[in-house]
């Protein structure tokens, strides 16, 4: 048997969690641009999925589904992150159109989305330099 | 008291979570709305099998929330994967 301070611990952690998942459900479908969209996505959901496994974790009476739980925590923490930074680097890529009230986009013109190198900053770019090609100086040499 | 919360409150609010997103997978302009939403509603199935097991007192499920959670990162990274090299 699980004691009361468990009970209301566990209690209390289900209904943020459902509360966070909620908010990212309405986020999903009321938010305006797929950037929006996606920081809701993964930061409230991932931290709703993440309370409702915690709150499984305080109430288990055995160690080992506290670990499984906990694992799962760790686990979604990890990846949630780089899923949705790879697919909002695969919208801003094939060029999905932004909200309209987005002000600042720091990487227009920039960025070659060919040839996946960056172009320098203007000031960057006009300091000669041996060995600057056509793209200017700062380039990711690696790709 | 806890397995009763999670009965008759988390669990309709969490299947109003997942219904939600359906709208957007339906209707989303383009590939990069669909992959996020489908995102989401893998987020929630992990919430939902992790409530299902604190019910039922099955720490069965918790594993496969473990295996929807690995089957929905390697989907994304797969969608952005061929949503960016598309062009």
């Amino acid at each position: 048997m699980i004691s009361l301070f468990q009970d209301i611990v566990s209690s209390v952690l289900l209904i943020i969690g459902t509360f966070l998942l909620l908010l990212a459900g309405i986020g999903i479908v009321r938010l305006p641009d797929i950037f929006l969209r996606m920081s809701a996505a993964s930061k409230a959901s991932s931290l709703g999925a993440g309370c409702i496994l915690l709150a499984v974790a305080v109430s288990a009476a055995d160690i080992a589904i506290t670990v499984r739980a906990v694992a799962g925590v760790l686990f979604l923490f990890l990846t949630a992150p780089v899923a949705a930074h790879m697919i909002g680097r695969a919208a801003y890529m094939i060029g999905v159109p932004r909200w309209k009230g987005t002000v600042i986009d720091e990487l227009k013109g920039r960025y070659d989305t060919r040839r996946h190198t960056l172009r320098g900053v203007d000031g960057a770019a006009q300091r000669p330099q041996r060995g600057a090609g056509p793209l200017g100086d700062v380039r990711d040499a690696g790709r | 008291m806890v397995q009763m919360i999670a009965l008759w409150v988390i669990l309709p609010l969490l299947s109003i979570a997942v219904a939600l997103p359906v709208f957007r997978l339906v209707r989303g302009p383009s590939l990069p709305d669909r992959v996020v939403a489908l995102d989401v509603m893998g987020t929630v199935a992990i919430a939902i099998f992790a409530a299902y097991a604190l019910i039922n007192d099955q720490p069965a499920f918790l594993d496969a929330a473990l295996v929807v959670g690995l089957i929905g990162f390697i989907g994304t990274i797969a969608f952005a994967y061929y949503a960016e090299r598309r062009l």
